[in-house]
């Protein structure tokens, strides 16, 4: 999948480095390196082919095809695609997976064990 | 005809073939019925959210099998992890074996009592030797006291070629089992630069007796053992 060209995307190309707190009100595609943490809280996180994050991470949706070391937190879906390599946690409403996918780490549907844990 | 064009095309597709093959989806998938996971199934209908711990291939099936039903699953493959090459040193006698402490400190990482099932699956048959004891030390502590452990252990039948499969559960006692072939992976090398190594199939590295079993789980409560049809031993372990 190529890189996506949307108007209302952010987007951090594969020469790019940053280190720190990243936070936005629209939705960001990384396909370079991250280091520190990212909050989109109502929007999507898309970590690249290329990417390499290395953070926490907060966001409405994430989608990952490269690698993401680092507790994942999304209000609503996380999408793992087969070319990811996840390590770190995920607390998720939804979750998909894709075969292929590398995980290392906890997965926790939110209001599912919400619920169970209300019983 | 058209079939017979597409063949001889594929002699010509020499390394898109060969990624297809080296890839682990293109696996032949195999269905087998498992009294261990059987047993255990009387675990997944509680109310109260279960802590499990997978210790194979990452399965988008074991994820989706556990999560439906309210349970947080970890997901760990261990045999991935001992092919880091950094593990590897030698031993008082310049044997070449691997880091178990390097290991322990890398992966397994959780509190002690944490997890109700552990699913070790074929682990401890394709694990190298220097990392089999230390692992099983560590599952006894993160396991909860009463906390049950499945392994698979291949009987002195199987022979050194038996596959490394990967596990997915599809049933309350039904696994589909999918081997290993081989996988590409990306790897940064120490110039920085990007090559793709090819990891072969993991081989079996011994065959288990009863007694070595018993001896592999000496520290847990009680041990209970199921027979196979297909050179299998299956075993469920309580602490």
């Amino acid at each position: 999948m190529s890189a996506p060209l949307s108007g209302d995307l952010a987007q951090i190309g594969k020469s790019v480095v940053i280190k720190g707190e990243l936070s936005g009100s629209e939705d960001l595609y990384v396909d370079g390196q991250v280091e520190g943490s990212i909050a989109l809280k109502n929007f999507i996180l898309t970590v690249g082919p290329n990417g390499q994050v290395k953070a926490s991470v907060e966001a409405k949706g994430i989608v990952v095809q490269g690698k993401l070391e680092g507790n994942v937190q999304a209000s609503d879906r996380v999408e793992l695609r087969k070319s990811a390599i996840v390590t770190g946690d995920i607390s998720t409403l939804r979750i998909s997976i894709e075969e292929g996918a590398y995980l290392k780490g906890k997965v926790d549907i939110q209001g599912k064990s919400e619920k169970a844990a209300g019983k | 005809m058209a079939s017979v064009t597409q063949n001889f095309m594929k002699l010509f597709r020499g390394s898109s073939g060969a990624s297809e093959a080296a890839s682990p989806h293109a696996a032949e998938k195999l269905t087998r019925r498992s009294s261990g996971l059987g047993e255990l199934s009387r675990l997944w209908d509680v109310d109260t959210p279960l802590c499990v711990l997978d210790l194979g291939s990452t399965s988008p099936a074991n994820i989706r099998f556990f999560t439906e039903r309210s349970h947080k699953i970890y997901s760990e493959d261990l045999l991935v992890a001992s092919t880091e090459p950094s593990l590897v040193t030698k031993d008082e006698d310049g044997k070449v074996v691997l880091d178990s402490r390097k290991f322990l400190a890398d992966n397994l990482v959780y509190p002690a009592a944490h997890f109700d099932v552990v699913l070790c699956w074929n682990l401890p048959d394709y694990l190298d030797e220097s990392l089999v004891r230390p692992v099983m030390g560590r599952l006894w502590s993160v396991l909860k006291p009463g906390g049950m452990l499945l392994a698979f252990f291949h009987t002195k039948d199987a022979g050194p070629d038996s596959p490394c499969y990967r596990f997915h559960i599809i049933g309350k006692d039904t696994l589909e089992m999918q081997k290993i072939v081989m996988r590409r992976e990306a790897r940064r090398g120490p110039t920085g630069a990007i090559h793709t190594a090819i990891i072969d199939a993991f081989r079996l590295q011994r065959v288990f007796n009863n007694r070595h079993i018993e001896t592999l789980f000496r520290d847990f409560a009680s041990i209970k053992f199921f027979l196979a049809r297909d050179n299998v031993r299956e075993v469920l372990v309580v602490r």
